[in-house]
């Protein structure tokens, strides 16, 4: 399937099928978990409607983490087997996961400063996750520092490989170091240990989230290919007369 | 009524954190959205342009 889609006019074909229905997908996904985020889930019996910040907080980080692994793979893809669309589909996701990394630190800190009495502490994976966020800016100043797209790709390839070491920090540091943040209360071997009627709207949420990003991914390769065939036009149409005459 | 969307909008006293929360989601993703949106048409106009001149040249 991948390599099938490897080829750029065959990708535009599918993607623009594709596209409408993902969008609309999207938009029904995130407008039903707003509504059991804001309206259905119950208060917490600790932490009151505060609790709320966590349907749009856990989902970003989920993504946050997801995209730079997707980044990651993609980026050995184009290293390794050269194929067309990894950096460009790398390259695309980047200010995606930027994004929900900074909604992540942004809404953890409404959320810290109500809870934990503090807007930012210096704890294993608070610090951990604004590294990702630095790495994920490195990697979009890479991509874009060089005139060559393919340099900039590379370059930036290898920053996301050297990075990824980050996302087992990230996800064992609630367990590696004495944090303030929780530790993990889903993803845990024992199952999640949060109520269903909590764990279904962060689960739909979730699902909307990464719709978000599918669409926008697919949104961001078609324009990359898009620019990358204007680029090459331009480059080919530089008119004979343009020499300078011996 | 008005009260009970009062009440519900206070988010027990939270509210001063929930709603940018929830303001802060939707402007970034929003606005990446919007920006991604328009660079996408951009680059399909752009696109069209060459592509006639390019016609048109040959």
């Amino acid at each position: 399937m991948i390599n099938w889609l490897a080829n750029p006019a065959r990708f535009m074909r599918f993607s623009a099928a594709v596209l409408p229905w993902c969008g609309g997908l999207t938009l029904a996904v995130v407008i039903l978990g707003l509504y059991l985020a804001l309206v259905v889930a119950p208060p917490d019996y600790q932490q009151g409607e505060s609790v709320r910040i966590m349907y749009i907080h856990v989902p970003a980080a989920w993504m946050a983490l997801g995209v730079y692994l997707f980044i990651a793979l993609a980026s050995s893809v184009a290293l390794v087997w050269r194929h067309p669309l990894a950096e460009i589909a790398a390259a695309a996701a980047a200010p995606i996961g930027a994004s929900f990394t900074f909604v992540c630190l942004a809404t953890g800190s409404l959320w810290g400063r109500p809870m934990w009495g503090a807007w930012w502490v210096w704890d294993a994976r608070l610090t951990s996750v604004l590294i990702l966020f630095f790495l994920y800016l490195g990697y979009i100043a890479l991509v874009n520092a060089f005139d060559e797209p393919s340099r900039g790709a590379r370059a930036a390839s290898v920053l996301a490989l050297v990075g990824v070491v980050n996302l087992p920090i990230i996800k064992f540091s609630v367990d590696w170091w004495n944090t303030l943040h929780q530790p993990a209360s889903v993803m845990r071997l024992g199952g999640p240990r949060i109520d269903p009627s909590m764990l279904v709207p962060l689960l739909v949420m979730a699902a909307g989230f990464a719709l978000l990003f599918l669409t926008w991914l697919l949104v961001g390769i078609r324009t990359a290919l898009n620019e990358r065939k204007a680029l090459a036009l331009r480059l080919n149409s530089v008119p004979a007369s343009g020499r300078v005459a011996p | 009524m008005i009260d009970d969307v009062g009440h519900y909008l206070a988010m027990g006293g939270y509210a001063a954190f929930v709603w940018p929360a929830y303001g802060v989601a939707l402007a970034v993703l929003g606005g990446l959205a919007w920006h991604s949106w328009r660079r996408y048409r951009a680059s399909f106009e752009a696109l069209e342009k060459l592509q006639r001149e390019f016609r048109t040249r040959r």
